[in-house]
């Protein structure tokens, strides 16, 4: 793990703070976040119902998690562990979302191709980090200082509301794309791909075959 | 007779453990990997997840966000009683999971598959589900909670004799490979392969063995122990660590369990049992104690036997 460079954020982050960033690089974040997934872009861009609060209020960095957290009784908040959800099945709001939200840094799990960083996330100046492991939920949970508000917990419930969090050195979070829209994990990918035909010597395919199959290993599933 | 109301406070704590606490055996087999990982990246991932268990503990916070989908399994001895009968277990359980889920927190995962209605207390239709197996002999209960992450890393597939061990390799590497990349999988995982079975029962037996059996336990038949420890290395030879970066962490341990299966068929299933693999286990005696464990020991000689009748049985019925 020695060599890995490590870069800790004041948000909002600026356009220059974020061209700096290389692809694997260890972030941590300090300032405000707020949490959004499938129901969130489907009500705010799909049904357009717009941002449920001003875009000061959220912040500019959406991360794709519902956190284990609990609204107590008296309105007060628990948070347990927070933890990122797969963002590939989150591309085809995202070019509505980053117009409405004016979000330059999306953090989730496993990234996205790097066809959809140049296509949605470049023109915005946005980049994708990566949660790590995944996840590091109870390192994040400790990150967060402050429960701000949790938003349209009424009509998406609690795993999908947004909840807005003020945190100090949240992380880690690795770098996975750039401003120019390369992808960490694609390039590791095309790393390994090299090794996969050795492995597979001696197999054939399945006697009962699959409709929509691909079988050239170097592709991947999302 | 076993007390009901001790039973569900037991279930509400092994809850919380198993959100919780990373079970030794996980732990133990990450830290082997630690030793032979050289890829950085994949090195730092570790080091990261090995601070979180660490910190989870410390805070008793839940290890991961996504707490999984909480489910049971409940093993009788022969000879137990609970107060109340069976129905009054699974209404225990179901209050345990949704208290639980309020006050560790957990995350309301469980919602309508249509309506996305979520109760917020990952209780609902068929959930938690609620499995069930016997042994011969006790008089005591095992409960055991595991809550599994939902998305990534299982598969099935029927194959058949014709496509031998070779096909089975393939389609092992076909689902570390599609669901390792990005690390979907959340790797290092404990794999679970179900041999056999009607199709549901094939999905069943390779869920069970990722998530009840320990990493380091091996199937009683010598071959097929041979063939987990084959897999297991040929998992760890894809160059591929945890994310789906460059390395050599993929499979903690892999475990196989088969069942009968049609003549014509070898239905396959594969299920990966990640970093935060949250299991955990209670034995409830009918004088009142109880004897928390992180090894369901779900699987037994019992549980796998393959003639008529269980020789145990027999053997009393004699006496």
């Amino acid at each position: 793990m020695a060599g890995l460079k490590i870069v800790e954020l004041q948000l909002p982050a600026t356009t220059e703070q974020l061209r700096a960033l290389e692809l694997g690089t260890v972030v941590y974040l300090t300032g405000r976040v707020f949490t959004g997934r499938e129901g969130v872009y489907k009500r705010a861009v799909e049904e357009g119902h717009g941002m449920p609060a001003a875009p000061e209020a959220l912040g500019r960095v959406n991360f794709h998690c519902s956190p284990a957290a609990t609204i107590e009784a008296d309105g007060s908040f628990t948070m347990g562990a927070v933890s990122a959800t797969a963002s590939f099945r989150f591309a085809k709001w995202l070019d509505g979302w980053f117009k409405l939200s004016g979000c330059n840094i999306i953090i989730g799990k496993g990234g996205m191709t790097s066809a959809d960083y140049r296509k949605l996330f470049v023109p915005h100046d946005a980049i994708y980090l990566t949660t790590v492991g995944y996840g590091t939920g109870a390192l994040l949970g400790r990150g967060i200082t402050k429960v701000v508000d949790v938003l349209w917990k009424e009509e998406l419930g609690l795993a999908q509301a947004v909840w807005v969090l003020d945190v100090v050195r949240f992380g880690p979070f690795l770098v996975e794309s750039d401003m120019a829209g390369n992808s960490l994990f694609e390039r590791e990918n095309a790393k390994i791909a090299g090794n996969i035909a050795a492995l597979y010597e001696g197999t054939r395919p399945a006697t009962l075959r699959r409709y929509g199959e691909t079988d050239d290993k170097t592709d991947e599933v999302i | 007779m076993i007390s009901i109301d001790i039973l569900q406070r037991t279930a509400e704590t092994l809850m919380a453990k198993a959100a919780i606490e990373i079970p030794d055996d996980y732990l133990a087999g990450l830290r082997r990997c630690v030793d032979t990982e050289t890829g950085d990246l994949s090195s730092f991932v570790i080091q990261a997840m090995l601070e979180n268990y660490e910190a989870a503990k410390e805070d008793r916070r839940a290890m991961c966000g996504d707490t999984g989908v909480p489910r049971w399994y409940v093993k009788y001895g022969n000879e137990a009683r609970v107060e109340g009968g069976p129905v009054a277990v699974e209404a225990a359980l179901r209050r345990a999971t949704a208290h639980a889920t309020h006050s560790v927190p957990l995350r309301p995962n469980r919602v309508h598959p249509l309506w996305r209605t979520d109760h917020n207390n990952n209780c609902g239709i068929f959930a938690p589900e609620i499995d069930y197996a016997f042994d011969p002999e006790g008089d005591w209960v095992d409960l055991t909670t595991v809550h599994k992450g939902g998305l990534f890393g299982s598969d099935y597939r029927m194959l058949f004799p014709g496509d031998g061990i070779e096909g089975i390799r393939r389609f092992y590497l076909d689902t570390l490979i599609g669901f390792g990349k990005r690390g979907l999988a959340c790797q290092p995982a404990i794999v679970g392969i179900g041999l056999g079975g009607s199709k549901d029962a094939c999905m069943v037996l390779g869920k069970q063995a990722s998530c009840l059996r320990v990493v380091g336990s091996r199937h009683p038949d010598p071959k097929i122990a041979a063939l987990e420890e084959e897999l297991k290395e040929l998992g760890n030879k894809i160059g591929m660590g945890a994310m789906g970066f460059i390395g050599t962490s993929m499979v903690i341990d892999c475990h196989i369990e088969v069942g009968y299966c049609h003549t014509g068929g070898m239905p396959m299933s594969v299920h990966m049992f990640c970093l935060s693999s949250r299991r955990a286990t209670a034995r409830i005696y009918a004088d009142g104690q109880v004897k928390f464990r992180t090894d369901p020991e779900w699987f037994s000689d019992y549980m796998r036997r393959t003639g008529v009748e269980w020789p145990g049985l027999q053997t009393q019925a004699a006496e």
